[in-house]
C-alpha cells in the first residue's frame, strides 16, 4: 500500500507546472514559427512578408489562428467520424509528448528545492523519442484513410512509407553516436558533451544523416511528399477544415521545434554554453541554468531557420528519388559510419 | 558536329557519381544563393501608402480640357469620335446662346459627350485628332465600377475642374503629371 504522505507531492506539482510551461511554450513557438516561415520565405524571394497585423506583422499568427477557429467545421459524409477526429488529435499529441525527455537546461534552485528542467529523465530517452516519432505517422495515416478520399489516402501511404524508410537510416546513424556516448539518456548525453566536445566533432556524418532524416520525418521540403499540393491537391489533410486542419499544420511546426531540440541535444551540446566551462561557474546558480536555456533556444532557433532555409531552397524530390536516397544512399552511409565508428572505438580501447 | 550557334552548350549526360547523387554539395550551393537573396533589397512597394508612378507616356482616362478662363474648349466637331477605333465616343452638338460666352469658348459646344470606358482602348487617337486641344489622356486609370452604366463617362466625369472657380482642384488635376514625376 502506498502511503500518501510519503509521495513527494511537490515533485508532482513541479512536474505538472513544467509540463504546462513546456506545452504552452511549444505551442507559442510553433505559432511564431509560422510567422518566421512566412517572413523567411518572403525574404528569400525578395519580398517583405506579412507586415500588416501589428508591428512588423507580429500579430499575424494570432490572426491566422483566429481565422482557423472560425472556419466551418466539415466532416465528410462518408468518412469514419471517430478516426477522422482522432487523426489530427494524434498528430498533435505525438508532436507534443516528445518534449517530455528533452533536458531544457541544468537544475535550478527554487525555495530550497532542486528542480530539474527536464520533465522525465528516462534512461532510455532516445528510444522513447523514436517510439513516439514512429507513432506520429499514425496521425497522417488515420487522417488520410478516414477522409475517404483517394488523394488523401495516396498521401497517407506516401507518408507512411517515407517515415518507415527514413526511420531506419535515422536509427542507424544514431547507433554510431550512442557507441560514443554509451548511454541512452538525453541528459547524460548533454552532460558528456559539456565535459568534453560536442558530438558533431566526432560524428559529422551521423549528424548529416540524422538531420536529413529529421527533415523527412517532419515532412518538410524536400521530403514533403505527403502534402505535395501540386500532385495530391493538398495531401492527407485535404478533407480537413477549421481547427482540425490547424492541428495538422500546427503539429508540423511543433515537430520541427522538437526535432531541432533533439538534433541540438544529440550533436550540439544541448544547453551547453559554447566556450564557457559550466563546472567552474557553479556559483552562478539559477542564472547559469537560465543562460543555458537561452543558449539552447538560440541553437534550436538556428536549426529551425535551417529547416526553413532548406525548404525555400530545394524543390521536392520525386517519389522514386526519395526512396532511392533513403534506401540506397543514407542507409549504406549510416551502416558504413557505424562500422567505422565501432572499429575506431575498438582500436582506441586496445 | 557543327552547331548552329556559338552559344550551344553540350548537355552533360554522365550518370551521377555517388557523391553527386546524395545532392549535398549542390544543395549547399543552392542555399548560398537563397541566403544571398535573404539580404538583398526587397522589391516590394507598400501599395496603399506608396504608389509607383506611371510612366510619363502612360495613357490613362480622358479629360476634357478648359481654357485659362474656364471655358470648355470642345466644339463638338466629332473628329475624336471619328478617330476612335473602338467607337467609344458619342457626342451631341449644340449652339452657344447669347450670355453663355463664359461657359463655352466657341459658338458650338458639346451638349452631350460620352466615352464608354469599356470600349475605350486608351490608344490616344482622340487626343491626336483634336484640333482644339480639348481632350487629352491623363495619368490616372479609370476606377472600377459594379455595373456597366457607371463605365459610360459623361461630361460631368470627364471635364477638368474650372480653373477660375475651383483653382485647387484644377491645379491638382493639372499637376498630377508633375507630382507623379516628383515621386519617382
Amino acid at each position: 500500500m502506498i502511503h500518501l504522505l510519503t509521495v513527494d507531492w511537490l515533485l508532482l506539482l513541479e512536474k505538472l507546472i513544467l509540463i504546462v510551461i513546456v506545452v504552452m511554450a511549444s505551442l507559442v513557438i510553433a505559432m511564431y514559427e509560422t510567422y518566421a516561415e512566412r517572413k523567411i520565405a518572403a525574404f528569400m524571394q525578395d519580398r517583405i512578408g506579412p507586415n500588416r497585423a501589428g508591428p512588423l506583422g507580429l500579430l499575424q499568427p494570432l490572426a491566422d489562428g483566429g481565422k482557423l477557429f472560425f472556419k466551418e467545421e466539415i466532416i465528410p459524409n462518408h468518412s469514419n467520424k471517430i478516426l477522422f477526429i482522432l487523426g489530427p488529435s494524434l498528430a498533435m499529441l505525438t508532436a507534443m509528448i516528445t518534449s517530455a525527455v528533452i533536458p531544457w537546461s541544468g537544475d535550478i534552485n527554487l525555495f530550497g528545492r532542486t528542480v530539474s528542467l527536464q520533465i522525465a529523465d528516462v534512461n532510455i530517452g532516445i528510444l522513447y523519442v523514436f517510439a513516439v516519432v514512429s507513432l506520429g505517422v499514425y496521425g497522417i495515416m488515420i487522417g488520410g484513410w478516414s477522409s475517404n478520399n483517394k488523394f488523401s489516402l495516396l498521401a497517407a501511404l506516401r507518408g507512411a512509407s517515407q517515415v518507415i524508410s527514413y526511420e531506419l537510416a535515422m536509427g542507424l546513424s544514431l547507433i554510431a553516436v550512442l557507441m560514443i556516448t554509451q548511454t541512452l539518456s538525453l541528459k547524460e548525453i548533454v552532460e558528456q558533451q559539456m565535459a568534453s566536445h560536442w558530438n558533431i566533432l566526432y560524428q559529422p556524418l551521423a549528424f548529416i544523416i540524422f538531420f536529413t532524416c529529421a527533415l523527412a520525418e517532419c515532412n518538410r521540403t524536400p521530403f514533403d511528399l505527403p502534402e505535395a499540393e501540386s500532385e495530391l491537391n493538398m495531401g492527407y489533410h485535404q478533407e480537413y477544415s477549421s481547427m482540425k486542419l490547424g492541428f495538422y499544420l500546427f503539429a508540423e511546426y511543433v515537430n520541427m521545434f522538437i526535432s531541432s531540440a533533439i538534433v541540438v541535444t544529440l550533436f550540439f551540446g544541448g544547453y551547453d554554453i559554447p566556450f564557457l566551462d559550466e563546472a567552474a561557474h557553479a556559483d552562478w546558480g539559477n542564472w547559469l541554468a537560465l543562460a543555458g536555456l537561452v543558449c539552447f533556444m538560440l541553437k534550436i532557433g538556428f536549426f529551425i531557420f535551417l529547416f526553413m532555409w532548406i525548404r525555400w531552397t530545394v524543390p521536392r524530390f520525386r517519389y522514386d528519388q526519395l526512396m532511392d536516397l533513403g534506401w540506397k544512399k543514407l542507409i549504406p552511409l549510416a551502416l558504413a559510419n557505424m562500422v567505422i565508428t565501432g572499429a575506431v572505438i575498438l582500436w582506441m580501447n586496445k | 558536329m557543327t552547331t548552329l550557334t556559338d552559344r550551344a552548350k553540350p548537355v552533360n549526360r554522365k550518370p551521377m557519381t555517388f557523391l553527386e547523387s546524395i545532392y549535398l554539395w549542390n544543395i549547399f550551393l543552392g542555399m548560398i544563393i537563397t541566403i544571398k537573396h535573404f539580404f538583398k533589397k526587397k522589391a516590394t512597394v507598400q501599395y496603399p501608402e506608396q504608389t509607383r508612378s506611371y510612366s510619363p507616356v502612360f495613357r490613362g482616362v480622358q479629360i476634357l480640357n478648359r481654357d485659362e478662363e474656364g471655358r470648355e474648349r470642345c466644339t463638338a466637331c466629332g473628329l475624336c469620335a471619328l478617330a476612335c477605333p473602338a467607337e467609344a465616343i458619342t457626342m451631341e452638338a449644340a449652339e452657344r446662346m447669347p450670355g453663355e460666352e463664359h461657359l463655352y469658348r466657341e459658338e458650338k459646344y458639346a451638349a452631350k459627350y460620352e466615352i464608354n470606358m469599356l470600349r475605350c482602348i486608351f490608344c490616344g487617337f482622340c487626343e491626336e485628332a483634336c484640333p482644339k486641344d480639348a481632350i487629352y489622356l491623363s495619368e490616372t486609370h479609370a476606377p472600377p465600377a459594379y455595373n456597366r452604366k457607371n463605365f459610360i463617362y459623361n461630361k460631368k466625369d470627364l471635364l477638368i475642374p474650372d480653373p477660375v472657380t475651383q483653382p485647387e482642384e484644377y491645379a491638382q488635376a493639372k499637376g498630377l503629371r508633375e507630382i507623379s514625376k516628383k515621386n519617382k
